[in-house]
């Protein structure tokens, strides 16, 4: 073989690594959550804006849910907000926003704005439960099953690809299962 | 004036303290093991800084986490767990030494081995060089 062309292959094969660095840096959404499988943590959370009640993990038994965080401070979760209402509307699932480091009134005030799809909206005022989650950019999303494991994460806003590629198939298997 | 010094030098160390939160320690042992647990552990919402460096909310409230953890006596390695359980691997900027991760760590020696390889056979080559001009020579 000729060794003259041995730099160039080996800066040819810096170069590929490079293109495929820079091609998954953007996929901070590919690190996966080591939730898959698990319980959901448990919580016992009052309700956003009438803090006299509270609701626990094991009161969602029995039926699949989303846990959707999201915050008024979240751009993304703005952004967001048209898919969850379109999803509400199919009633395939029930839908819980985790209202996390937010304030209520800015929340409320949130939800009085641009509608509220939400079944209940639980406040995690001080996001000690959205670290339980391992929430980092918000929004997020976790489908739980019946049983209360998580089966299903997405990081970011959900699009109605995404809810009708990953979500609504599982919601129907989880159905068709009970 | 050697006392004055002393104090600014005193003062100079006293500032960095006071940019951080204020954290309570028991003694130096605890706030030695809390900076060196939030240097090794990543903020996962600015993904190239460290716990101890970044001003993210998240990061803010991971080191208070942190913080009454190691206040209530957990090991470093409990500490680190309760974060991978939540956040996995990718929060340990030293990862651990596992399947997917071997490559990783064993990576550094195939190419020490490969950079002996290349360098075996070019002395081979100069060597067979040398010799054959020794053989003209003659």
């Amino acid at each position: 073989m000729n060794s003259r062309a041995l730099p160039l292959i080996a800066f040819l094969l810096l170069v590929a690594l490079l293109v495929a660095g820079l091609s998954m840096s953007d996929r901070k959404t590919l690190i996966p959550s080591p939730l898959i499988n698990k319980p959901v943590p448990a919580f016992d959370l009052p309700v956003l804006a009438s803090p006299e009640r509270t609701m626990s993990a094991e009161s969602f038994l029995g039926k699949p849910y989303l846990v959707n965080f999201w915050a008024s401070w979240c751009v993304s979760c703005r952004v967001e907000h048209p898919v969850i209402t379109e999803l509400a509307k199919l009633k395939a699932v029930r839908i819980v926003g985790l209202n996390f480091r937010d304030e209520t009134e800015d929340a409320v005030a949130w939800l009085e704005r641009y509608g509220d799809p939400y079944d209940v909206n639980l406040a995690d005022l001080d996001g000690r439960i959205s670290i339980d989650f391992g929430v980092y950019a918000a929004p997020e999303t976790f489908l739980v099953d019946p049983s209360g494991t998580i089966v299903y994460k997405h990081i970011g806003p959900l699009t109605m690809e995404l809810i009708e590629a990953e979500i609504l198939p599982r919601v129907a298997d989880m159905e068709a299962g009970s | 004036m050697k006392r004055s010094s002393l104090l600014i030098l005193l003062l100079a160390f006293s500032v960095s303290v006071f940019a951080q939160e204020p954290f309570v320690f028991e003694n130096q042992q605890q706030q030695d093991r809390f900076n060196r647990l939030t240097q090794e552990l990543r903020c996962l919402v600015c993904q190239n800084q460290n716990l101890a460096d970044s001003d993210a909310p998240l990061a803010y409230d991971l080191r208070r986490e942190l913080h009454s953890m190691l206040m209530a006596g957990q090991s470093n390695e409990q500490i680190k767990q309760f974060l991978v359980a939540r956040y996995g691997d990718f929060v340990l900027y030293r990862p651990p030494l596992q399947k997917n991760t071997w490559l990783l760590w064993l990576a550094p020696l195939f190419l020490l081995l490969g950079g002996a390889l290349v360098l075996r056979y070019s002395i081979k080559k100069r060597s067979a060089l040398f010799a054959a001009e020794q053989d003209s020579n003659d």
